[in-house]
């Protein structure tokens, strides 16, 4: 498992946690839990195939829209942690999604892409054409983000809804890290995690 | 073995009966002090008996689930879409019992054997059973084939309501189940159109309280219209659509009431059928056993307290057309489960063909079970 953003994760949960993971896709992310941390936990996912390739991996899965699923099935404070890996940007309401997470969830982790990247910004505000870049591949047309944020839009956000963000790590489209990243995490970083919590 | 059937059949079985000498109590407060019970099985059980898996059959199935009685059989058992080697209920690796339940008429006692005690004919005095009543009886014949615990209950529909029980009355007997198309117990529209098939059965004039052996008789008109209203209710409406549309049979409208459009034809066909060869009042039984099914009763309405003690790890799967056993039924199976913190999965899979699905070769649906027996270690 080489993926940067999947060690993160790990290093945020804690071990025997529970975790339900929105939009597990084929479960990569839960089975890489499950080795490295003993996770229990669930993953909701609409799609069948991706359902079939995650029961082949002998992990929970439920199929459903997470929309309705995350409503459906879980019951206040059920799980230690909400996991969501680039699907916020596809919600109709990604407001109320981060607050369900945190209903069903002690802390909530996100990924998405910055819509701010500096790459994009320059697609858009340059040439006046939809960004179209390794984090954001599809056409404006075909692309299933319809709700595009920066990494400063999503911050703001979570200050309006009273969600404390407890630790963002921002990484280039190789889900690696350097100085400038750093420096000016909005212009430079292509991706971004979020681990956040309710305001007490 | 004949080279005559499917490379993937498992060819011609012959059904065999377990005579069991031990008294069951059934939830109506009677005991049966012994009974039969006809059933078959599909490959080998291996030398640590950990590879066994039970089918459970729904309201008009039986115990010929897989494979030919014959070599002049034209159709195999009833779920042989999933039974065979290499296919999902793989006998290259499973050793499968299937058995006709207490109160079926293929063999096993039931309505139409006969009483030792009396020395005639049960009839109508066979005993109402419940699903917790045929689990208990299938323990017993785990018991006999020295079966201690089930890789895998497996069950769609009233079957479904089996492998559920199976999880919750012997959680150290079984290590997954599989619940397809099922409920955790059946809705007021669900009851009504059991009742509509009883009502049918019972008025018909040939029906003699039960007793139309003992009259040389068979209910056949009411048990006929159980079976096409049943036949209704497991199909979509989109699927008939596309199967008859509005075709006719021949041609024309006759202006009278025998039959004009394809549809009537195939419901009397079906009706027929299933009249040659099933027992009214095994019909009655069965849908009461439906009607009953209820094991969060005991828990005062809460489903995931029944499922507390459970230990098997769970596979539900459903139907998008199914409105006899909607996947909302399902989700509510499901819902409990994740709150009792069991293992769980569950496939909600695209299919037009309403509750029947669950007998179709679906490559989606196949995929989702074959995926999930993979998992289960012998």
């Amino acid at each position: 498992m080489n993926r940067r953003d999947f060690k993160i994760i790990a290093e945020w949960i804690e071990e025997r946690s529970t975790v339900l993971d929105l939009g597990c896709g084929d479960s990569t992310l839960l089975n890489y839990l499950i080795a490295s941390k003993n996770i229990s936990g669930y993953g909701l996912e609409r799609d069948i195939e991706e359902v079939q390739e995650s029961v082949k991996k002998n992990i929970n899965v439920i199929q459903a829209d997470f929309n309705i699923g995350l409503k459906q099935y879980f019951d206040e404070n059920f799980f230690d942690y909400a996991i969501m890996t680039q699907a916020l940007q596809e919600n109709k309401n990604p407001d109320q999604i981060i607050q369900d997470m945190l209903r069903v969830a002690r802390e909530g982790i996100v990924t998405f892409p910055n819509m701010g990247f500096w790459k994009n910004r320059l697609q858009l505000g340059l040439f006046g054409r939809m960004p179209i870049s390794k984090s954001l591949p599809n056409n404006w047309f075909d692309t299933p983000n319809i709700h595009l944020c920066t990494f400063n839009d999503f911050e703001e956000l979570c200050e309006n809804l009273e969600i404390n963000i407890i630790e963002k790590k921002v990484l280039d489209n190789n889900y690696s890290t350097n100085f400038l990243l750093k420096l000016f995490p909005n212009f430079f970083g292509e991706i971004a995690l979020y681990r956040f919590e309710k305001n007490t | 073995m004949s080279n005559k059937f499917e490379k993937n059949s498992v060819g011609i079985v012959v059904p065999k009966v377990a005579e069991i000498k031990q008294k069951l109590k059934l939830d109506c407060g009677k005991t049966l002090e012994n009974f039969s019970l006809v059933y078959e099985t599909y490959g080998k059980l291996n030398s640590k008996k950990s590879n066994a898996i039970l089918i459970c059959h729904a309201l008009s199935g039986d115990h010929h689930a897989a494979g030919y009685h014959s070599e002049n059989d034209k159709k195999p058992g009833w779920w042989d879409s999933c039974i065979g080697p290499g296919k999902p209920f793989d006998t290259n690796k499973f050793f499968i019992v299937s058995l006709n339940n207490l109160g079926g008429c293929k063999g096993s006692t039931g309505p139409n054997t006969i009483n030792v005690e009396t020395g005639s004919e049960y009839g109508p005095y066979f005993p109402i059973v419940t699903v917790r009543d045929w689990v208990n009886s299938q323990n017993l014949l785990a018991n006999i084939l020295e079966i201690e615990k089930w890789a895998c209950v497996i069950g769609g529909s009233l079957g479904g309501m089996q492998a559920l029980q199976w999880a919750i009355s012997y959680p150290e007997k079984i290590k997954n189940s599989i619940i397809i198309a099922a409920a955790a117990k059946l809705s007021a529209q669900n009851i009504a159109f059991n009742e509509v098939a009883r009502q049918a059965i019972i008025t018909d004039p040939e029906f003699h309280d039960g007793r139309y052996n003992d009259f040389g008789v068979d209910p056949k008109r009411g048990l006929s219209i159980a079976r096409m209203l049943g036949h209704i209710t497991y199909l979509s409406d989109d699927s008939m659509r596309q199967k008859f549309g509005r075709d006719l049979r021949e041609g024309k409208l006759h202006f009278g009431y025998d039959i004009d459009f394809q549809v009537e034809s195939y419901l009397r066909y079906q009706a027929q059928a299933f009249v040659d060869r099933f027992d009214a009042n095994t019909y009655l039984l069965m849908t009461k056993a439906l009607d009953y099914f209820d094991p969060a009763k005991e828990y005062k309405g809460d489903l995931f307290k029944a499922f507390e003690n459970t230990k098997s790890k769970f596979l539900v799967v459903s139907f998008t057309s199914d409105w006899r056993f909607s996947p909302e039924k399902s989700h509510e199976i499901v819902k409990s489960l994740i709150k009792a913190r069991k293992d769980v999965s569950y496939a909600e899979i695209e299919a037009n063909q309403g509750h029947d699905a669950f007998l179709m070769p679906i490559p989606n649906y196949l995929n989702v079970l074959s995926n999930f027996m993979e998992n289960i270690n012998e």
